[in-house]
């Protein structure tokens, strides 16, 4: 072996520039995929939140000249300045004459509420306890056996037990979705922080005298960030659908309340009679439950590098 | 002698356009001739695995593609053949083995069924005549008991046994060319020169061409009959082993020789400074216990007593599953041991909680062996080496410039904090590594296979390195290693473990040059290129 006084290598003292990567902004606005779910959710965010400017009527004025109309049937209603005025029914009215056009509408709003709340508190928790059960030994068996335990009940019958504990509403709903999605991430969480704990850096990050919090943050979590984007929207969108699951089968939310679920349930009684009821409500819940998978679908396969892999 | 069997001209495969230079392997021509074991040599990147694979057409489509040149099987170009015919070529005139023995056989398919999967694709033989047939051939790769391993699946067997399948599985058909991939660098030394052995006697008795790929010139000198030095794609000399080894020609092989490192421990002087680090019947037990219940324990290291001075070097060798890296990770309290005791200084750490190790986290440092794993990817190197001692209270301007003087110690630009370790190759990230453990003025620091991964020129550098800072901060430094040529350089005394027990342990000049103990003489045997004479640059 030759003798090198010095230290310093010969050649390559700084790290070579590597051309940058692709950022995942840039791979995200390429994909199709993410392109079309994103969009659509887009728009039906934007129509919930636009509801009260473009819909023609309130969402639970009811009016009895007007019950159970067909789509593009008009009606004639007395305002509150006593003028009457023309309102053309696009999507029909319910047994009630509710304009079914105006309560879809206001139905976009509580599904993508239900939706978003629902995906963002169950990653919270969900992570918090994950994170737990993953870095802390003594404390895995135990939270996963109570998880098991969670993921043993089917999520719909939880979610009705939840509901008959409290009185129905909006916030009990959330609850009662939340509770049977937690476990899903807590597991994907887990097995994500048992692997990254083993990482070299992670260790060498404790031998530095990293406290336990910081090493989480630092160097722990930031990998599991992709991978609950990803599962964070397929819980939104299964919590659209649980959610109006519930309100069909009326122990949801309030059936005063406009969201699809409750138009689609209060339609059913005549709906060979007059399925626009169901129809209208149903596409709707259709496309965004549709948008929101396509959007996890594109999300997962550029964050995820398993998938790029298999491309 | 007649034809070869593998003439290689002017081949050229082109790298994606985003890479750092044009071609992976530019102008490359040589030939393999049969029963002759062929040699390719180089540090990583330098093309070899790119070669061996176009030859056996397995380039990843799309990615690399052979822009020129021939490469003549038998007289046909397999660069010209048809999907259909380079499948009927594979297995029968030419076959290959590859690097990692378990991922190479398929976990869920017994080893027997895995040989005779060959014969059922290219043969029409009768279950029994193939039985038979993949019986003669284990017996002939030297598997015990053929009719147990034909029914055993890969993870039942020892690392050597699974190359052994994999051997088997190559020749059964008797292929005139056998590709050997890096075939011998994920085995222990030991197994290693069985392995080497096996492949030797297998192309001496059924005068099979051999194409080696390597990066290890202990491994050349053993089996090599010509050499082929490649350096970024291109071939740089070509010549009988004696030639290459002897009386290298370019500059490049030169290094590559002058960079391997002898088995001749250099003369080291004595050192009486105080004991850093002492351990008494340190013992780590791995209990499989579940939920339900306790089940078998592994005894991964027991009752190791070792003892390091300030400035002094330690040595742990041994192979895979000997328990050395359990001794580092118990005193860097990576894992808790199960009895003994950790001496630092004044204070015992083997039973500390936590809190009460702050101060040991302070003194004692690992670095480890994967460069491209120990530093957090999403972190510039400079929040890494300030990590430390930012969490002991240092501020953070006063950390960023120690961090810039370290940087330079270790031998980088201290400018080069802002970047990511994405932008490092691994030989830097390692010096990073080191620079990290340096910020926390370590006394002890451990260095747990940390040239294992690297090139050998690369890994002279560290080495050196290591032993720079060694004498500079006057550090007990425990090494751990499976290399013996790389332990003879740097320790001043080795100790060898063998399934979790301490067999032998001595100054490094004398455990060298009288082993005690069976075990340690079998390792020294097995050290490949242990009896060649490489020509060397004399010491500067």
């Amino acid at each position: 072996m030759t003798a090198r006084t010095s230290i310093a290598p010969p050649a390559e003292i700084v790290g070579a520039p590597v051309a940058s990567r692709p950022t995942v902004w840039r791979k995200l606005r390429k994909n199709p995929s993410v392109l079309l779910g994103a969009t659509i959710v887009l728009i039906m965010l934007f129509i919930g939140l636009i509801a009260p400017v473009i819909a023609p009527t309130d969402p639970t004025a009811i009016n009895p000249a007007a019950r159970n109309l067909l789509p593009l049937a008009e009606s004639s209603a007395r305002l509150e300045d006593g003028t009457r005025a023309t309102i053309v029914h696009l999507m029909g009215t319910d047994s009630l004459g509710r304009d079914v056009y105006t309560r879809v509408l206001y139905g976009a709003r509580v599904s993508i509420l239900v939706g978003i709340t629902v995906a963002l508190v169950s990653v919270a928790i969900g992570t918090i306890i994950g994170t737990a059960a993953g870095y802390f030994r003594w404390l895995d068996s135990l939270i996963m056996r109570i998880m098991d335990g969670l993921m043993a009940i089917p999520a719909i019958l939880l979610a009705i037990a939840l509901v008959s504990l409290s009185s129905a509403g909006i916030t009990t709903v959330i609850i009662a979705i939340t509770v049977p999605e937690v476990p899903r991430i807590v597991r994907l969480v887990r097995s994500i922080v048992l692997s990254v704990r083993e990482e070299p850096y992670v260790e060498a990050a404790i031998t530095v005298g990293t406290p336990v919090l910081p090493l989480l943050i630092r160097h722990v979590l930031p990998n599991t960030i992709a991978p609950l984007i990803v599962q964070g929207t397929f819980v939104c969108a299964s919590a659209i659908l649980v959610e109006a699951i519930l309100s069909f089968l009326g122990i949801g939310i309030p059936p005063e309340t406009p969201t699809w679920g409750n138009i689609m349930a209060e339609g059913r009684q005549l709906f060979r009679l007059f399925p626009h009821n169901i129809l209208f409500p149903g596409i709707f819940l259709a496309v965004t439950v549709l948008a929101v998978n396509i959007l996890g679908d594109g999300l997962r396969d550029t964050l995820d590098p398993k998938m790029e892999k298999r491309a | 002698m007649s034809e070869p069997i593998l003439q290689i001209s002017n081949l050229s495969v082109d790298l994606p356009r985003n890479g750092d230079r044009s071609h992976a392997v530019e102008k490359v021509s040589f030939s393999v001739n049969a029963g002759e074991i062929v040699c390719v040599v180089g540090e990583s990147g330098s093309g070899k695995s790119v070669t061996a694979h176009s030859v056996m057409g397995l380039l990843p489509k799309g990615q690399l593609t052979p822009t020129g040149g021939e490469i003549l099987l038998e007289g046909e170009n397999v660069l010209n053949a048809s999907p259909g015919r380079l499948r009927a070529l594979r297995g029968t005139r030419m076959s290959m083995i590859f690097q990692e023995p378990m991922t190479a056989l398929n976990p869920v398919l017994t080893c027997g069924e895995q040989i005779d999967e060959v014969l059922q694709i290219h043969t029409d033989l009768a279950l029994a005549v193939r039985k038979e047939k993949v019986l003669a051939i284990m017996e002939a790769v030297h598997l015990p008991d053929p009719a147990r391993i034909y029914g055993a699946y890969p993870h039942q067997l020892s690392g050597g046994q699974r190359q052994r399948v994999m051997i088997a599985q190559a020749l059964v058909l008797d292929p005139v060319l056998l590709i050997a991939d890096e075939p011998t660098t994920a085995l222990d030394v030991t197994t290693q020169a069985q392995i080497l052995r096996l492949i030797s006697e297998m192309q001496e008795r059924r005068g099979t061409g051999v194409l080696f790929i390597t990066h290890d010139f202990g491994v050349v000198a053993d089996i090599a009959d010509r050499v082929v030095v490649m350096e970024k794609g291109q071939v740089v000399e070509m010549g009988t082993t004696e030639a290459v080894l002897k009386r290298p020609q370019h500059s490049y092989t030169r290094m590559l020789i002058d960079a391997v490192p002898t088995l001749d421990p250099p003369s080291r002087e004595e050192n009486a400074a105080p004991i850093m680090l002492e351990t008494a019947k340190l013992s780590k037990i791995y209990g499989t216990g579940g939920f339900f219940r306790k089940t078998g324990e592994v005894r991964a290291a027991s009752e190791v007593d070792l003892k390091v001075r300030g400035g002094e070097t330690l040595g742990i060798v041994g192979e895979s599953g000997s328990g050395k890296s359990t001794v580092a990770r118990c005193i860097a309290r990576l894992v808790d041991p199960t009895s003994g005791s950790i001496r630092v200084g004044d204070l015992d750490v083997a039973t500390m909680s936590e809190r009460e190790l702050r101060p040991h986290r302070r003194r004692c440092q690992i670095v480890f062996q994967d460069p491209y794993r120990s530093l957090n990817p999403r972190r510039s190197v400079g929040a890494s080496i300030i990590e430390g001692p930012v969490n002991f209270g240092t501020p953070h301007k006063e950390a960023y410039a120690m961090a810039r003087e370290l940087m330079s110690l270790v031998g980088l630009s201290p400018d080069a904090l802002d970047r990511y370790p994405h932008q490092f190759s691994g030989g830097q990230r390692q010096r990073i590594c080191i620079a990290r453990a340096l910020a926390m003025r370590p006394e002890i620091l451990i260095a747990d296979e940390a040239v294992s991964a690297l090139d050998v020129s690369v890994q002279t550098q560290v080495l050196e390195l290591l032993e720079d800072v060694r004498r500079k901060f006057n550090l007990a430094l425990l090494f751990i290693t499976h290399d013996l040529r790389v332990a003879a350089q740097i320790c001043d005394r080795i100790m060898v473990m063998k399934s979790g027990l301490v067999v032998e342990q001595g100054r490094t000049a004398e455990l060298f040059a009288a082993p005690q103990h069976p075990y340690t003489k079998a390792l020294f045997e097995a050290a490949p290129g242990r009896t060649f004479e490489f020509a060397r640059t004399p010491s500067m």
